[in-house]
């Protein structure tokens, strides 16, 4: 599983980490979100895939 | 083949029936809409489309849209829940076995008499191409109410240089944030060059052919070429008047699972209701509320889509916690929890330098909310204990 953001689509709303908060976070300092892992292992899919649907703005994909 | 027909086609509407498809349903999905377009994201029509930096296609919501039937630009004239069939404004019946109510809610009208030409609202895009065309020659824009929408939009329209005054009742802009955050937020527009007019109220939109300018209870005329009324919503369920359904402020009464209820408070079978149509049982509210908020469509038509594939045993209750964002020049608003119930708003912390605070929002001396500008990081520690205490 790999994670790619849209930096240019982030808005720093933060539900990905509210439901993946072992692979996203935010930082007040910066105007995207922070992957802390952007090959997380396969138990935390169902988490990631939560967190690509609740984004407002459709900024995560999570590959294979 | 079961059928389920979703009245509405903004976030709610699509939302439902792209959850509904995750879920496995295989049966028809038909969505009813009386705009044109596909479902498209509203929060950018008073920012990145207003201020040209995204086209309208740029709007459009994701998501796959051929596994689904849409009758685009139809409205529907009533309903009959006891025989299940809709009536199309083109006369036409289609039948259903669940109904989805998510038709949302449309810009509340000027209330004076009929407006002149170049007067708008701006809720659909529609309105932003109507506006959009009059701003082309304009140079003065007055914008009528402090709400997120008219601060939006007047922060957009001081990025585009044009000259704003914004007129309100309320002391501060967004008076839902309270006085700190509201004035932090109007000094910062006020920076920006927007002129306020709060605690004054519009005696006339004045013009002939069209507008001149907008004439305050005090007798003052703010020139304009354009205005822009954002003076709230209201609901788009008129076509469900007698149908037998409880409306609250015009919205739809729906229980947690989603399913609407009649006047008696029994749920009305085969009838579901998502988005700002409609009003539930928040645990911080007095009774049935209408949040009109992006995430609760979301969350609304999640929990929906859910149960209209579970068991009748095996529903999902909603535990969606209230959210908003808004972003204006360089302040990222964002709020959790239901500030309505608050009796007290406590500034715990500000940065000026940042433009960063977070307000806490308090009942009783317990915390139910948060508002912060450009302080992400700490609204999502709010938000995890709020979630896990309405889970």
């Amino acid at each position: 599983m790999k994670i790619e953001v849209d930096v240019g689509a982030c808005e720093m709303h933060g539900d990905c980490v509210m439901e993946a908060p072992e692979v996203f976070d935010l930082q007040d300092d910066s105007d995207v979100v922070t992957v802390l892992n952007d090959t997380p292992p396969e138990e935390l899919r169902a988490k990631v895939e939560s967190a690509a649907r609740m984004c407002p703005v459709s900024a995560i994909l999570v590959k294979d | 083949m079961r059928r389920i027909v979703i009245v509405g086609g903004g976030l709610g509407g699509f939302r439902t029936a792209r959850s509904l498809r995750a879920a496995g349903f295989d049966g028809d999905v038909i969505v009813v809409g009386d705009e044109e377009s596909l479902p498209y994201d509203r929060p950018p029509l008073s920012k990145q489309l207003l201020a040209g930096t995204f086209t309208p296609e740029q709007c459009l919501l994701a998501g796959e849209t051929s596994d689904v039937r849409w009758l685009l630009g139809t409205a529907v004239a009533g309903v009959s829940l006891g025989r299940q069939v809709l009536t199309l404004t083109d006369g036409t019946d289609l039948g259903f076995d669940d109904l989805v109510v998510a038709t949302g809610r449309r810009a509340r009208p000027w209330p004076g008499p009929p407006t002149v030409a170049r007067v708008h609202t701006l809720r659909s895009l529609a309105d932003v191409a109507a506006f959009q065309a009059d701003l082309a020659d304009a140079v003065d824009v007055v914008v009528i109410g402090a709400g997120f929408v008219g601060c939006e939009a007047a922060a957009t329209l001081r990025q585009r240089g044009l000259a704003v005054t914004v007129v309100d009742v309320s002391a501060h802009p967004m008076p839902v944030l309270g006085d700190v955050a509201g004035e932090v937020a109007r000094k910062r527009h006020a920076e920006h060059g927007v002129r306020w007019r709060l605690g004054t109220t519009v005696a006339a939109i004045e013009g002939q052919a069209r507008v001149r300018g907008v004439r305050l209870a005090d007798g003052e005329l703010l020139p304009a070429d354009a205005v822009l009324v954002a003076i709230g919503s209201l609901p788009n369920t008129e076509w469900l008047a007698g149908a037998g359904v409880a409306l609250r402020g015009g919205a739809v009464e729906v229980d947690r699972t989603g399913r609407a209820l009649d006047e008696a408070g029994a749920p009305v079978p085969g009838l579901w209701a998502v988005g700002d149509a409609a009003a539930w049982a928040h645990p911080h509210a007095p009774g049935p509320v209408c949040v009109e908020h992006w995430s609760n469509a979301r969350d609304m038509a999640d929990v929906v889509a859910t149960n209209l594939v579970a068991a009748a045993d095996e529903r999902t209750v909603l535990t969606s916690v209230p959210s908003f964002w808004s972003d204006q020049y360089d302040m990222k608003i964002k709020s959790v929890g239901y500030l309505r119930a608050a009796d007290q708003l406590a500034l715990v912390e500000e940065d000026p330098a940042r433009r960063a605070l977070l307000v806490e929002a308090r009942r009783a001396g317990e915390v139910v909310g948060v508002i912060a500008f450009n302080m992400p990081k700490a609204v999502l520690g709010y938000q995890r204990a709020l979630r896990l205490r309405s889970a």
